[in-house]
């Protein structure tokens, strides 16, 4: 059987962007996933914020990582794999002027750690720039190089060019054994298959304590810290114009008000402790808090403006992130304990693991014919209505438009599962359809239709998010 | 651009209503757009009679009722129907744009009647805490499902809310043998009619539960139940009182929401209550010449008072056209 040089467990954005990154090199790359789809744990789930780099603990991994992958999105990966970046910059509003020098703190640690562009701002420049921002906020921290992406979409970006780059992406494949031959090779059981591979990396998310266990290490417990988040109506697009966080107390970065990139606003997260990794409920206390703690920085925010909501979990192990070669299994690397900001940090994270691989014996040769760019997917809803025209001149389907409150057409719907939706939710992510205020109330069959059409796939089989997650329970005769 | 005298937007019975009514009263040029590939919008999947009763004085189903006004529709040479358009763009000028499979079109309207119908209110906007899995569905969805596609969402549900389409998908579960576990409400009445609460509930001993609330839904992948638990009359649960339903399916029937999303986008007035359009005259809106009807005016139990006022939108439509506005 075939080793690969490299196997990596976990297709969120950790393990997608490593995988983008070795793509680079004549080294064969394995992606194993467990569910049905990329960015299906952690990854989809988040506040979506490219941090500028405050706030992290001097000297940590966190700081250094976020900084350099902000520099990296909003640099080369932007451009080449065409991510919906929006770098519209950050607030840290102050409610009392006595914190005004915690404020200056946060502002000459940035700098420090290489943040570009922090100022203090008055309460003169927040009206003029942030009109709606309520009369207890006295003054802010601003951070030009914050910025906002979808990130489902940035993980599918990086898968998408890992495969167009050799790399063999396994979905439905949750590995369930490790071990290392006498040779140094390891042998993966993954989706009921075996794989051998050379280099592993655990890339496993909220799951990564389990991987390790499994190979035998001794384990970094894995503490789940659920945040709820609660979108609003694209109606309220213009609400804000910058990401505006609180000062911070405590363990959290306080319930923020985010620009999406997809223009609904939402508000969260909260950050508390969990011991159950698969708990994603939200509760009636969490909207509360979310609620609360929105309309202190914006008033006029109201709970009939929320459409959606979500929770998602950091998987924290301990303050820092874990990305190390483990030395007691000679080959086997840990990229785990990637909680916030480890979307903005993925980048840099795997810099810094392509590095230790390297520095383990893995040769990294740059290939002639890789190819960094992605062609970006077509969003209706976000082009002009000339290119709409030019569009549709090209595809008649663009013109059949088949989720109303987003926008999107068969065509973008027909494209999204050819580059590898095979879920509702997959579509729900790539697409936005679905996504919008009826919930899928209009599009539903329509979108199982068409993937009945693309896929030959029965609506029996037809999933929200993998097996389990079936739709319909039977046809009528 | 192509010039209209008048442009109606959506094709259910309320479009189909106003359309006709404003061509008895003389619009010689109207333009009636639809996104769906067939007229009737919503009626299409009633598939259970009751429609009618006061209109035609006879017991149709809601696609023989559509059809009634389909025919009257394709009768009238001066009304040209677009199907498969989807309309995406109204200016306060009147100018209407619309996506069809080939084309964006844009047309310049004398007047416009807006009859775009209604949406649900979802899980999320009540809001129900607890997991996201598949199984939760808005009642209309799974009638469509049902109806449309033949495909049955679950094998036991509960249903949220005891609106009229709630109470007809309760009976329309048991028919294909989905076993109903319970209706829950929140409030101290059905909001349906009562003649819908004995046929599709009485008859099939389907209980209600009145004053209770599903305080959480359960489940990773699909739905596995519901936490339900009576509440006070200012609606705070009641503790002690929970109590909990085994299901795989949980269909959210809590209201329609008038669709005025274009309008808004055009800066007519909105009430932020209703999301129905603010008036100062009959079927009117806050922009000179753009009308509303039907649902998306206002909510309405019966088509019947549907097609009734919508014809009245029509009328003012053809009045202001002969009040010589441009
Ligand atoms: C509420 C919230 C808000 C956040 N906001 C931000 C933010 O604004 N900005 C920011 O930078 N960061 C943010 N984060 C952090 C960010 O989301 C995470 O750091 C990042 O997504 C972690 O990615 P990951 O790839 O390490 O983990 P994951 O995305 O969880 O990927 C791990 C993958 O491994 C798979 N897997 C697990 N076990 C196995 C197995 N046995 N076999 C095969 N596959 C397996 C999982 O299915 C999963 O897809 C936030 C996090 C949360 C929870
Ligand atoms: C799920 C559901 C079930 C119902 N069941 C019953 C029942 O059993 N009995 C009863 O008496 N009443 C029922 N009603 C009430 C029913 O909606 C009304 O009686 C009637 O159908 C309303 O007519 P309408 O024309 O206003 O809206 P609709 O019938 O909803 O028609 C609106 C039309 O506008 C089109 N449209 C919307 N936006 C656009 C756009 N941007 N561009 C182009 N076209 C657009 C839609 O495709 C649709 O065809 C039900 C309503 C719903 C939502």
């Amino acid at each position: 059987m075939k080793a690969f040089d490299a196997a990596i467990i976990g297709a969120g954005v950790t393990g997608a962007a490593l995988a983008r990154e070795l793509s680079r090199y004549r080294v064969s790359v394995l992606l194993l996933e467990k569910e049905a789809e990329p960015a299906f744990g952690v990854s989809k789930s988040n506040s979506g914020i490219i941090h500028a780099g405050t706030q992290n603990p001097p000297g940590s991994l966190k700081a250094r990582l976020c900084v350099e992958g902000n520099r990296l999105i909003a640099g080369p990966l932007a451009a080449e794999l065409g991510l919906d970046f929006i770098r519209c910059g950050q607030l840290i509003a102050v409610f009392d002027p006595a914190d005004l020098p915690r404020l200056e703190r946060i502002k000459s640690e940035g700098e420090a750690m290489g943040v570009e562009g922090l100022r203090i701002v008055d309460r003169a420049w927040l009206e003029a720039n942030e009109p709606n921002l309520g009369p207890e906020v006295r003054a802010a921290l601003f951070c030009p190089t914050a910025g906002m992406i979808s990130p489902y979409r940035f993980v599918y970006a990086l898968v998408e060019n890992a495969a167009a780059n050799g790399t063999e992406l396994r979905t439905g494949s949750e590995v369930a054994a490790i071990s290392r031959g006498a040779d140094g090779v390891f042998a993966l059981v993954a989706g009921g298959q075996e794989y051998r591979a050379r280099f592993v990396v655990n890339a496993a998310g909220l799951y990564a304590d389990r991987i390790a266990a499994l190979a035998g290490l001794p384990p970094y417990p894995i503490k789940p810290r659920k945040g709820e988040e609660y979108l609003l109506d694209r109606k309220r697009e213009h609400i804000a114009n910058h990401i505006i966080f609180p000062l911070p107390s405590g363990k959290s970065k306080g319930i923020l008000i985010i620009k999406t990139s997809d223009g609904n606003p939402m508000i969260g997260p909260t950050a508390h402790d969990t011991g159950d990794s698969g708990d994603l409920s939200t509760t009636d206390e969490g909207l509360a808090e979310v609620l609360a703690g929105a309309r202190r920085m914006m008033p006029s925010i109201s709970r009939s403006d929320i459409i959606a909501y979500f929770a998602g979990l950091r998987p924290a192990a301990g303050d820092d992130f874990v990305i190390r070669h483990e030395d007691a299994l000679p080959g086997f690397f840990s990229a785990a304990g990637i909680q916030s900001p480890g979307l903005t940090a993925a980048p840099a994270i795997a810099l810094m693991l392509a590095r230790l691989m390297e520095g383990r014996g893995l040769k990294l040769e740059p290939k002639k014919d890789f190819r960094p760019l992605r062609e970006k997917p077509v969003h209706l809803f976000q082009v002009s209505p000339e290119r709409t025209r030019e569009l549709i001149a090209e595809d008649p389907g663009y013109g059949d438009i088949v989720c109303r409150c987003e926008m999107v057409s068969a065509r973008e719907i027909r494209d999204a599962i050819k580059r590898g939706a095979r879920t509702l939710d997959g579509v729900k992510f790539r697409t936005r359809a679905q996504a919008g205020r009826c919930h899928g109330g209009f599009c539903t069959t329509r979108i199982m239709k068409i993937m009945r059409e693309e896929l030959a796939l029965s609506p029996l089989a037809v999933t929200k998010r993998g097996a389990g997650s079936e739709i319909i329970k039977d046809e009528r005769k | 651009m192509k010039k209209r005298d008048l442009v109606v937007v959506g094709g259910g019975p309320a479009g189909m209503a106003a359309a006709r009514a404003a061509r008895d009263a003389g619009v010689r040029d109207i333009l009636l757009i639809e996104r769906d590939s067939h007229l009737g919008g919503i009626l299409n999947q009633c598939i259970h009679p009751g429609f009618g009763l006061h209109r035609f004085k006879a017991e149709l189903t809601g696609p023989e009722y559509a059809d009634r006004f389909v025919k009257m529709t394709a009768a009238a040479p001066e009304i040209e129907v677009s199907l498969r358009s989807f309309v995406v763009k109204l200016t306060p000028e009147k100018r209407v744009s619309y996506l069809r499979p080939g084309a964006l079109e844009e047309v310049e309207a004398r007047a416009v009647i807006m009859a775009t119908g209604c949406r649900e209110r979802t899980r999320e906007m009540i809001p129900i805490p607890g997991t996201r899995p598949a199984g939760v569905y808005p009642a209309g969805l799974a009638q469509k499902m049902i109806n449309m596609e033949g495909w049955i969402p679950g094998r036991e549900a509960v249903i949220v809310g005891s609106g009229d389409i709630g109470l007809i998908m309760a009976r329309r579960m048991a028919l294909e043998g989905v076993k109903v576990k319970a209706v829950i409400e929140i409030q101290d009445k059905t909001r349906g009619l009562v003649r819908n609460v004995v046929q599709c509930l009485e008859d099939f001993g389907i209980p209600l539960y009145m004053r209770h609330k599903v305080a959480r839904i359960y489940g990773r992948d699909r739905v596995e139940g519901v936490d339900v638990v009576r509440v006070d009359d200012n609606l705070a649960a009641v503790p002690g009182s929970e109590f909990s339903l085994a299901c795989d399916t949980v269909l959210v029937s809590v209201g329609l929401i008038p669709e005025n999303e274009l309008l808004e986008a055009a800066g007519a007035a909105i009430d932020p209550r209703t999301n129905g359009p603010v008036s100062a005259e009959l079927k009117g809106t806050s922009i000179p010449g753009v009308f509303a009807c039907g649902n998306s005016f206002k909510v309405y139990d019966l088509v019947d008072w549907v097609s009734r006022d919508s014809e009245l939108a029509g009328k003012a439509a053809a009045a202001y056209l002969a009040g010589g506005a441009r």
